[in-house]
């Protein structure tokens, strides 16, 4: 048999994948490493060592994005996982609605996020947007969500978990959905309520789906660049910067080298955060 | 008795909340869409006086010279060539990875899943793209994309593959197959529900996609739908009704699928995220 693997399975099968992942994503990779400790016009470069990362770390409108992007992750990772958790729960209960709450909470996926972000712009105008409107109407004095610096990143953030949250709830129902029954009956027996249900069999119960949410929703909140850009583009200053938004800015500026170190830096914080997490999670997981 | 009740408020209040936060967002869209500008500077959900749909389409289809026509174009070529390209490679690669065990297969599965995590590194990418002439080339977004979507793609080719039995493969061998004879006859064949999940989330993912258009593929001439609305953001100056009627318009290819679609959106994207 294990002449047949060799002939029926060949290694050759992976080369049309290996020479467009290895150009156009690995290689790419690599050589970040190289031209971020380099000054460079694209044509030619010059070797600085650190001083990239010097700029990026020290640099008042660069390193913001450090920190922003570390909120901006965290934030719409833990709400995400919060409401859909919650969500899935409610909704893999009896409900006769069931299918159209799913389908409505799921739509804003396949809006696309330049749509959802332009959308939002118009919700969130200060005076006549529809929320502060529906906040005045209520006696309450809406805030300024994209022009107050304090508020813009917050209120992005809110938008990302509005659009996101429904691939959450999908996930969740999922793992939901693969309870076997029977804890439950066991539960109702000893005389449980809805609670005891939820916090001691769905919770600890869906916690794959969970680990899956919380790698997916982090990760893509650490890289998310298109939503911050449509709406505030990083702003007002440099308030709302992400590192995603400031790699493009040095792009656009013609400073290549400080925008692949700041790649560089993307890099290490998804190695050094989300494989020890992913390690982590994966480690506490219950089987069923 | 009682019990039901209060479970039916629970429902009610349910589905206002739904309409509230989701329902009225997009129904504020569809509305504006048909108003004039200056009604829709007003930022009202209410219903216009009088629709002006098909005006308001008419003259962003016409902007700066019927760029949304060329965007369209562009976009559609640009995901049917990326699904085909990547549907070419994963398959393989998905086979085999499933099929073969040891050191190297390790290895390969390892650098798959960085590629999940991993975010493309902009400028090297644009620096290669230029030096093999597809910089600023729809071929050169065409492989980005597929190389980006390979992983997630050729794990859930992976994972399927575990369903199709070996005692196939060694019929096959038996028969006088050599392994290209048996993928192309046998395995690829077997493997459509998977593949017709991968090209329906793909295809809206790069449809919908901004971000490697905009460092890939800059310039009018190779403007995508997205490019383009985002671009309309300047051009309309604050015309809020353009802006939506824009947004519609380019809905509507992803729309269609998730109506056609929406159980193989949800199963392969569970599928996806669960197993791994």
């Amino acid at each position: 048999m294990t002449n047949s693997t060799t002939r029926l399975y060949s290694y050759y099968f992976f080369i049309p994948a290996a020479v467009a992942y290895v150009l156009f994503f690995i290689a790419p990779t690599f050589l970040s490493f190289f031209f971020s400790l380099t000054v460079w016009t694209l044509s030619d470069w010059s070797f600085t060592g650190l001083d990239n990362f010097r700029i990026f770390l020290t640099e008042p409108s660069l390193n913001i994005g450090f920190r922003n992007s570390l909120v901006y992750a965290s934030a719409t990772c833990g709400l995400k996982v919060v409401f859909g958790f919650l969500l899935a729960a409610f909704l893999c209960t009896d409900l006769k609605t069931k299918g159209f709450l799913r389908a409505i909470i799921y739509f804003p996926n396949i809006l696309s996020t330049i749509a959802v972000g332009i959308m939002f712009s118009s919700l969130m105008h200060p005076s006549r947007g529809l929320i502060n409107a529906t906040l005045a109407a209520a006696g309450i004095r809406g805030p300024d969500w994209l022009g107050d610096p304090r508020m813009a990143l917050f209120s992005v953030i809110l938008v990302d978990v509005w659009k996101g949250v429904g691939i959450a709830m999908t996930i969740f129902i999922a793992g939901i959905q693969a309870i076997p029954t029977h804890y439950y009956e066991a539960i109702m027996i000893d005389g449980g309520s809805a609670f005891h249900k939820l916090r001691y069999i769905t919770f600890p119960l869906s916690r794959s789906s969970m680990n899956s949410v919380i790698m997916l929703a982090f990760i893509g909140g650490i890289r998310s660049f298109d939503l911050i850009w449509v709406m505030t583009k990083g702003g007002p200053g440099f308030t709302s910067d992400l590192i995603a938004s400031i790699i493009y800015k040095q792009l656009q500026g013609g400073f290549y080298g400080i925008s692949t170190a700041g790649n560089v830096v993307l890099f290490f914080i998804v190695s050094l955060l989300a494989v020890p997490m992913y390690r982590f999670l994966t480690r506490v997981e219950v089987d069923l | 008795m009682k019990r039901n009740r209060s479970r039916l408020h629970f429902e009610v209040i349910a589905v206002a909340l739904a309409l509230g936060l989701f329902g009225v967002p997009l129904s504020y869209v569809l509305t504006n869409a048909g108003k004039t500008s200056a009604d829709a500077a007003r930022m009202s959900i209410a219903p216009a006086a009088k629709t002006r749909y098909l005006a308001n389409f008419a003259e962003v289809i016409a902007t700066s010279d019927y760029m949304l026509l060329r965007a369209f174009l562009n976009s559609a070529i640009i995901t049917a060539l990326s699904i085909l390209v990547l549907l070419g490679i994963s398959s393989m690669a998905g086979f085999v990875l499933e099929r073969r065990k040891g050191r190297t297969i390790s290895w390969i599965n390892f650098l798959i899943l960085a590629g999940l995590m991993i975010p493309p590194a902009v400028v090297p990418t644009i620096w290669l793209l230029k030096s093999i002439g597809l910089y600023k080339h729809v071929m050169g977004l065409v492989f980005v994309e597929a190389a980006l979507a390979f992983p997630f793609s050729a794990l859930l080719y992976r994972g399927y593959m575990g369903a199709i039995p070996r005692e196939l493969d060694e019929a096959s061998f038996m028969d006088g197959c050599n392994g290209f004879d048996l993928f192309v006859k046998v395995i690829f064949p077997l493997m459509k529900p998977v593949s017709t999940t991968i090209a329906i989330i793909t295809s809206i993912n790069i449809f919908n996609d901004f971000v490697n258009p905009l460092y890939f593929l800059p310039g009018a001439k190779n403007a995508t739908v997205q490019l383009t609305l985002y671009n309309f953001i300047s051009t309309y100056m604050n015309r809020w009704n353009l802006l939506f009627a824009d947004i519609l318009l380019i809905s509507i290819p992803p729309l269609i699928f998730f109506i056609f679609f929406n159980g193989r959106i949800v199963s392969g994207m569970t599928a996806g995220a669960v197993k791994s």
